[in-house]
C-alpha cells in the first residue's frame, strides 16, 4: 500500500539536482542500466549550470591540492570521449573544441605574477606534469593575431578548451531520458531519511524512495548533506557575464575571459585569478570586464552587446571539489565542485560507475570534506 | 506572403530597402516594413551563413538583424520607420570590428 502522494516506482539511484553536475552523474548511472530519478527544483531555480563560462579549462587549476590538477587533466582528456557519447546517443553536438587555451597579460607585473603563479602550482609536490608555456607578445601574437598592442604576452596550455554548456545540460538530460532515467522537475528535496533500508527523499510532491542518493545540489548541499551524515561547506560566490552580437569566427583559442561560442557570439566574463588591476577597485566589475577585454582585442570595441547577467558559482569552501560517501548513512554520497563544466566527463565515465559499484576509488580520497575538519574524525 | 489588416489608415512613409524606394506605413517596424515587402531574409548568419529574417517581431531573438542609415546589425523589429530610412538588408556576414 502507497501513502498518498507517494511515487510508486522505486530506484536504484535518487540524484538530487538537475544542473551539470547531477545530470552527469545520473546519465552515467543511467547508461550503466541503473533505475536513476533526477529530482530538480522549477525552472525559476538560480542554476549555476545555465549561466556559467563553458570552458574546459586545465591551466591554473589546482594551486593548494596536487590531486585537483591531476583530476582536471583526466577530464580534459575524457572530453572527446564524453562529446562522442553524447552525439551518438542523443544527435546534440555539444561543439567541444580544444585548441588550447591562453590567460593573456596587459603588463609586465601581470606576465610575471602569471609566471610565478604558474611556477608555484607546477612545483607542488605530487604535482602532474603538463604543458603551460609563458609566451611573448610575438608568440602569441602568431596564434592570436587579433591581440592588441597592450597584450605584453600571456600563458598558453594546450589542453584548454570549450564545449556549449547549454547544449551540454540538454544533451545530458536526453541521454538520460534515452536510457530510462527519470526526471523530476519541482521536487525539491527537503527531506532525506533512512527507513528498511532505502533513502526516502521528501518533496512537495511526495515521497521518493531510492536505494541510494547522490547528493548534486550545488551550494544546496551544504543543508542536503547533514541529513545523511555528510558535511558539503559552501561559499557561494557570483560571476559576471557579458554577451555581443555573433560575428564571423576570428578567435580561434579561447581566453580565459574572452572566447567566441560555435555560434559566432563573443563571451567575456570575469576571473577572479590574479586580480592585479586597480581598476578593479574603483569600476564596477562589467565595466572592467569590458575594458579588459577591448585592450586584449580591440576589433570588440564596436561590437554590440546584446546580453549581460550574472550567476552564482558553486563554489565549495576551499574551491576543491567535494566527493565522498557517508559512513553513518552508506549509499549516500555528495558530489559537488566549482567547474562542472570542465569535469563533466570525470563526473559521467568516472564517478557514476563507482557509485554504482557502491564505493568511490581511494585515488579520491583527497576530495573527502574531512579535509575541512579541525581534528580527525 | 503577408497582407496587411486594413483597418487603419495610416500615413504613407518612404524608405529604400537595398536602394529600391518602397511605400510604408506610419507605425511600421523596419521588420514589418521588410516582411511586408516580401524580404523573409533580411541577413545571413555569423557561422553557418544561412539566410534568416524576422522571427519573434518582440527583440528577443536578433534574429532581424539589418542596417539601417548605415548603422550594421540593428535589431529591424524595434526600431519605427522614418521618412527616408535607408534599410540594407545584410548579405555579407557580420565581421568583429569591421
Ligand atoms: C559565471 C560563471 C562562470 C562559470 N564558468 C565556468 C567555466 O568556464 N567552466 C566550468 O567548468 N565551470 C564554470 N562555472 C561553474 C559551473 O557552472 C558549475 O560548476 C556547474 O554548473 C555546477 O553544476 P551543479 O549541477 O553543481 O549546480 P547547479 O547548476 O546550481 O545545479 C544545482 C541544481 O540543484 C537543484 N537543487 C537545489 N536544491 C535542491 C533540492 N533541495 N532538491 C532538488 N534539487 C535542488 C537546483 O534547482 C539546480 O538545478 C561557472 C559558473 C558561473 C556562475
Ligand atoms: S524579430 Fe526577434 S529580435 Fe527582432
Amino acid at each position: 500500500m502507497t501513502e498518498a502522494g507517494t511515487e510508486r516506482r522505486d530506484y536504484d539511484v535518487a540524484v538530487v539536482g538537475g544542473g551539470l553536475v547531477g545530470a552527469a552523474v545520473a546519465w552515467g548511472l543511467a547508461r550503466l542500466g541503473q533505475r536513476v530519478a533526477m529530482l530538480d527544483e522549477g525552472d525559476d531555480a538560480k542554476r549555476a549550470s545555465r549561466g556559467n563560462f563553458a570552458l574546459v579549462w586545465v591551466q591554473s587549476k589546482g594551486l593548494g591540492m596536487a590531486e585537483y590538477a591531476s583530476w582536471t587533466v583526466r577530464g580534459s582528456q575524457a572530453w572527446p570521449a564524453l562529446a562522442d557519447a553524447l552525439s551518438r546517443e542523443t544527435g546534440i553536438d555539444v561543439a567541444l573544441q580544444q585548441p588550447g587555451g591562453f590567460h593573456l597579460a596587459l603588463s609586465e607585473k601581470e606576465l610575471e605574477t602569471r609566471a610565478q603563479n604558474l611556477m608555484r602550482l607546477h612545483n607542488q609536490p605530487r604535482m602532474v606534469g603538463y604543458e603551460t608555456t609563458i609566451l611573448g607578445a610575438a608568440d602569441v601574437r602568431k596564434m592570436l593575431p587579433d591581440v592588441g598592442p597592450e597584450v605584453v604576452g600571456g600563458s598558453y596550455c594546450p589542453l584548454d578548451g570549450h564545449v556549449n554548456s547549454q547544449k551540454l545540460l540538454r544533451a545530458l538530460h536526453t541521454g538520460l531520458a534515452r536510457h530510462g532515467g527519470t526526471y523530476l522537475p519541482g521536487r525539491r528535496v527537503n527531506g532525506i531519511a533512512t527507513r528498511d533500508g532505502a533513502f526516502r527523499l521528501s518533496t512537495p510532491r511526495g515521497e521518493l524512495a531510492a536505494a541510494k542518493v547522490v547528493l548534486a545540489a550545488g551550494n544546496a548541499n551544504m543543508t542536503l548533506a547533514p541529513m545523511v551524515g555528510l558535511s558539503a561547506p559552501m561559499l557561494p560566490e557570483r560571476g559576471q557575464i557579458i554577451v555581443t552580437e555573433r560575428v564571423a569566427p576570428f578567435l580561434h583559442h579561447p581566453v580565459v575571459t574572452i572566447r567566441q561560442t560555435d555560434e559566432g557570439s563573443v563571451m567575456i566574463g570575469d576571473s577572479k585569478e590574479e586580480a592585479t588591476d586597480p581598476a578593479g577597485m574603483t569600476f564596477p566589475i562589467n565595466t572592467v570586464m569590458a575594458d579588459r577585454a577591448v585592450r586584449m582585442f580591440p576589433r570588440l570595441a564596436r561590437l554590440n552587446v546584446v546580453r549581460t547577467w550574472s550567476a552564482i558559482r558553486v563554489m565549495t569552501a576551499d574551491g576543491f571539489p567535494i566527493y565522498e560517501q557517508s559512513t553513518t548513512a552508506p549509499g549516500a554520497f555528495v558530489v559537488t565542485c566549482h567547474s562542472g563544466v570542465t569535469l563533466a566527463a570525470n563526473h559521467a565515465l568516472e564517478i557514476a560507475p563507482m557509485i554504482a559499484k557502491g564505493a568511490l576509488d581511494e585515488s579520491l580520497g583527497a576530495f573527502s570534506a574531512r579535509r575541512f575538519d579541525a581534528r580527525p574524525r | 506572403m503577408l497582407a496587411r489588416v486594413d483597418d487603419r489608415h495610416q500615413r504613407t512613409i518612404h524608405i529604400s530597402i537595398d536602394g529600391r524606394a518602397v511605400e510604408v506605413r506610419a507605425g511600421d517596424t523596419v521588420a514589418t516594413a521588410l516582411l511586408a515587402a516580401d524580404i523573409a531574409a533580411c541577413r545571413i548568419s555569423a557561422v553557418s551563413e544561412t539566410p534568416r529574417g524576422p522571427y519573434c517581431l518582440m527583440g528577443v531573438c536578433f534574429e532581424c538583424l539589418v542596417t539601417v542609415d548605415g548603422v550594421g546589425n540593428r535589431q529591424g523589429c524595434l526600431i519605427e520607420v522614418r521618412e527616408g530610412m535607408a534599410i540594407e538588408t545584410q548579405s555579407r556576414r557580420r565581421e568583429a570590428g569591421r
